[in-house]
């Protein structure tokens, strides 16, 4: 027994891979953590501008499904709802919508100024940031941002997700 | 201002109208909102659609999601700091809406651009086109089911866009041009890159063809599929490549010159059938072209300043006790601050331009303060959504995606 511990492989902090085995080991949080920050499925929603920079970063250049990250077209089968673009009065009530859509846990990513503060547009038909209605979780500045900084921002909420404590049961 | 047609003729003469079978009574009737959160709408349209089993009776795009305040926003900046607001126009093209808005603006200023300069924005625009139709060509082809061609059509994409930024430090969001000129010269490395793409594209537009052309799907979902009569098409107002693809000859470009296009040899290319794989085949043509064009441009490139020497506000004002070198014309240009009033002068211009999703037209009213009274944008996008309530009758539900996907709409440029 005391051989085959000096054979775990540590595939994150605290959660250890028994080889041959198929079998991992670590406390239920942080492997419940794990499997969710490797698998987050944003909703296929662009908004503006942001949103073609987001359909950048998934494509083969920077490959966002090597994160685990793949697109769903439905919020139903989504975990994150990425803010691509300017967020409008008129379309808020539609975001807002999409997002209770959307099963638990779920996440919010404000990319781009807009969706963060509301960017150049302080006009009378622009929601002045995507904080003003929806929790959002990671911010990722720029005018659009690179896919490089939506990497960034993914790999921050990844972050984000380990260190959460038992949001996997209601006991918990 | 009217529609020249002199250099082709309208091929077409019939529509094509489907009789659709309206059934007795409300009962079979079905009302489907599709967006305004949907992947295949382009951004953030909604189109309210009457059903009848799958047969679209009636259909009615609702636009106004993405409705940002563009032109009243215009009249508080000058006219220096709307080019900013003019990237996120179209920003698929951005580089194109810089240059429509600048031509405009100088009409207003009776300034002149430099040769170097008229030559590097029509290689952005060209540049700027490619962007825009492979966008178009990866989102059309995901939406009929074609995945493939998104990722191959994205690599060449990122090419452009990684030039875009080595020209101006952003790929989006270009704010390229100045008034009077352009804000950077290019270097010879990215000429160099440049030319190495403009060798290599041909053989990309080849690859997309051979991924899609023979693929009888393909053909199946954009053969006959939304056809438009080039008559009708002229009647609803399309431009680009959703009006020359029924075969009717107008572009900009060559109808109404600006920049240096008038010394530049390109074709227009025209569809015949007016249907979605005639207008595919257009833009698959322009592109060639586009790539044609930005090979005579390196090749033609002409020394000189890149900004015209009584090119006002260029960046911005001069700081009161700051020292600025005056060596360069750009330099010379940007202290040279004028007050607001005496240089614009009143009246009311417009401009148009062709870009990648047709014709853009910036209109201004002057009342002789450096910022406009009025601005307003005619954007082929708004009016293209306008054509999709009569080319969206009649047809099925799927067949309205293809319609969409094939008039080239960007929800940015029609909100505004």
């Amino acid at each position: 027994m005391g051989k085959m511990n000096n054979d775990l492989v540590q595939i994150k902090d605290g959660i250890k891979y028994i080889p041959g085995a198929s079998a991992i080991v670590g406390p239920l949080n942080k492997i419940i953590n794990w499997g969710r920050a490797g698998s987050i499925w944003p909703a296929t929603f662009g908004l503006a501008c942001c949103a073609i920079e987001m359909m950048v970063a998934g494509a083969a250049t920077n490959d966002l499904d090597r994160f685990g990250i793949i697109f769903r077209a439905s919020p139903r089968q989504a975990d994150c709802l990425i803010l691509a673009g300017t967020i409008t009065k008129k379309m808020a009530p539609v975001v807002r919508r999409v997002y209770d859509q959307m099963p638990e846990p779920r996440y919010v990513l404000a990319m781009g100024s807009c969706a963060c503060s509301g960017g150049v547009f302080d006009t009378y038909s622009v929601v002045q940031g995507g904080d003003e209605f929806l929790p959002v979780d990671v911010y990722i500045p720029g005018c659009p941002p690179r896919p490089e900084a939506l990497l960034e921002g993914l790999m921050k909420l990844q972050e984000k997700i380990m260190q959460e404590q038992g949001r996997w049961s209601q006991f918990a | 201002m009217g529609l020249k047609l002199n250099r082709g003729q309208i091929l077409m003469t019939e529509t094509t109208t489907l009789d659709v079978p309206v059934s007795q009574g409300d009962e079979d009737k079905y009302l489907l909102k599709l967006g305004p959160q949907h992947p295949a709408t382009h951004g953030v349209l909604r189109v309210d659609i009457e059903l009848d089993g799958e047969t679209i009776i009636d259909c009615d795009p609702q636009v106004g999601y993405l409705h940002r305040g563009f032109e009243k926003l215009a009249e508080h900046r000058t006219y220096a700091q709307n080019i900013v607001l003019t990237d996120r126009l179209d920003y698929i093209a951005a580089m194109a809406n810089n240059v429509g808005y600048c031509e405009a603006v100088e009409k207003l200023l009776a300034i002149d651009v430099p040769d170097r300069a008229k030559y590097l924005r029509v290689m952005v625009c060209e540049m700027s086109r490619l962007t825009g139709h492979l966008l178009w060509l990866a989102t059309h082809a995901l939406d009929i089911g074609a995945m493939t061609v998104f990722l191959y059509a994205f690599r060449e994409r990122e090419t452009l866009l990684e030039l875009f930024a080595e020209l101006c430090g952003s790929r989006l969001t270009t704010t390229y041009t100045r008034l009077g000129g352009v804000r950077q010269d290019v270097t010879h490395e990215l000429m160099r890159k440049l030319e190495k793409f403009v060798d290599e594209f041909p053989a990309c537009i080849e690859e997309y063809e051979t991924l899609i052309d023979t693929n009888r799907i393909w053909l199946k979902r954009t053969i006959g599929v939304g056809t438009i009569s080039g008559e009708k098409a002229v009647d609803l107002c399309l431009t680009g490549a959703s009006l020359r693809g029924s075969g009717v000859d107008y572009d900009v470009r060559k109808h109404m010159p600006y920049a240096a296009y008038d010394k530049l040899d390109f074709e227009i290319p025209l569809g015949e059938t007016g249907d979605t794989y005639a207008r595919y085949r257009c833009r698959m043509e322009e592109m060639r072209q586009s790539n044609f064009i930005l090979r005579q441009c390196i090749e033609q490139l002409p020394p000189g300043p890149i900004v015209g020497d009584d090119a006002p506000d260029l960046v911005m004002p001069a700081k009161p006790g700051r020292k600025v070198e005056v060596d360069t014309p750009a330099r010379k240009a940007l202290i040279k601050l004028i007050d607001d009033r005496d240089v614009y002068m009143e009246g009311d211009v417009y401009v148009a331009t062709e870009v990648p999703k047709g014709e853009l037209g910036f209109y201004f009213i002057s009342d002789g303060m450096g910022r406009p009274y009025r601005m307003h944008i005619r954007s082929p996008s708004f009016i293209h959504i306008g054509a999709l309530a009569t080319m969206g009758k009649g047809v099925m539900v799927a067949d309205l995606i293809a319609i969409i996907g094939t008039l080239d709409v960007v929800l940015g440029e029609c909100d505004r």
